[in-house]
């Protein structure tokens, strides 16, 4: 697990990018691999940060923000990813841009057995519903990558998903 | 019950929403899918509405987003029980949110009417206006009469705190005004018309 005061790192590359893509709102449900950019985004008053109690309800709130002239980029879990199949109809049938940042669990030295179901389907559930997928293994790729996820997004009003591989994050630590 | 033959006080959805809609002003409309949208429709196709054709549970969410972005204007969502009660959990990000442009009517018919009039919560235990009050929207109305709606629609206007209105309606199926349902199209226009684009 990477200290979250530790120096400059990946997430501080991500956090970058979505204040160079002029990002306003940003949605969320928290994730451990997340926090270091959810406190981040509450301390820039460049960003709304919105807690939200289920992740489909950041695709809606993506959508507004974009009818109101701002940009949105979400952050979640990959089991959050199930949650917002239908609401990612919102984004399709009306070509709304949309990033997703998507921390992955059940896919590396996972502990817990019910994060494998949905984890293993992450990437396959949001291509089924036309979300453009990109996945981050190396740290080093990580900013450059959802720079690239949020210019797709917003010259081509796209839906876009970033993959942050549970490698990169490192795995729960369950028994300390 | 909700029918016509209730002894409770209720609207009619056309009456209702012309009272929310006429002399609208610079105000931003977002409808819930089915009914709502039909209603709205039914006042004007104005391109400051932004209609939900599907995305159920999405209207608060979608009024919220846009009521971040844009304090200068009036933001109401219309919806109906149905959509409430599947993003029920979005009144709660609301209430923490609590942008003060923002203001959520919900027609409320304790019906699934688009499917065939089956009860919904609302018809049952459940009453939104508690919800919304214990979720932390302060100003909450129980609306079942025309002045208390005209004066909801004159707060509206003001921008002063977050409005949650549940306004009591007749569980009956106006003839059907159908809008525009291409999502591109009902998104650009909507950001032309409000200077966005």
């Amino acid at each position: 697990m990477t200290d979250s005061t530790s120096l400059a790192d990946w997430r501080d590359d991500i956090f970058a990018a979505l204040k160079a893509a002029d990002i306003r709102q940003v949605g969320y449900v928290p994730d451990a691999g997340h926090s270091r950019l959810i406190e981040r985004v509450h301390a820039d008053p460049q960003f709304r940060a919105a807690s939200l109690t289920t992740e489909e309800e950041g695709i809606a709130l993506a959508a507004g923000a974009w009818l109101g002239g701002q940009r949105a980029a979400l952050l979640m879990q990959s089991s959050g990813v199930g949650n917002c199949i239908n609401m990612l109809s919102l984004a399709k049938a009306c070509r709304f841009p949309l990033t997703m940042l998507v921390t992955m669990r059940g896919e590396w030295a996972e502990f817990n057995p019910w994060q494998v179901a949905m984890g293993s389907k992450t990437q396959a559930a949001l291509e089924l519903m036309d979300v453009l997928v990109y996945r981050v293994e190396e740290a080093a790729s990580a900013g450059e990558t959802v720079a690239a996820a949020l210019d797709i997004a917003f010259n081509g009003s796209l839906a876009t998903a970033v993959l942050l591989s549970q490698r990169l994050i490192g795995a729960k630590r369950w028994v300390k | 019950m909700s029918g016509r033959g209730s002894n409770q006080k209720r609207l009619d959805r056309r009456a209702a929403i012309r009272v929310l809609l006429d002399g609208r002003g610079d105000l931003l409309v977002v409808t819930g899918l089915g009914s709502t949208t039909y209603d709205a429709a039914s006042v004007a196709d104005d391109e400051r509405n932004f209609y939900l054709w599907g995305a159920m549970g999405g209207a608060a969410m979608v009024g919220l987003g846009l009521a971040i972005a844009r304090p200068d204007r009036p933001v109401l969502v219309v919806t109906g029980d149905g959509d409430m009660l599947m993003g029920l959990g979005s009144l709660a990000t609301v209430g923490v949110q609590s942008p003060p442009n923002l203001a959520i009517a919900v027609f409320d018919n304790g019906r699934y009417a688009e499917t065939g009039m089956q009860p919904s919560h609302t018809d049952n235990t459940v009453e939104l206006t508690g919800v919304a009050r214990s979720c932390g929207i302060e100003a909450v109305f129980d609306i079942a009469d025309e002045p208390a709606l005209s004066d909801f629609a004159r707060q509206v206007q003001l921008k002063e705190r977050t409005l949650f209105a549940r306004v009591a309606i007749y569980a009956d199926e106006p003839p059907r005004v159908l809008p525009p349902r291409d999502g591109v199209l009902l998104k650009n226009r909507f950001r032309r018309a409000t200077g966005v684009e």
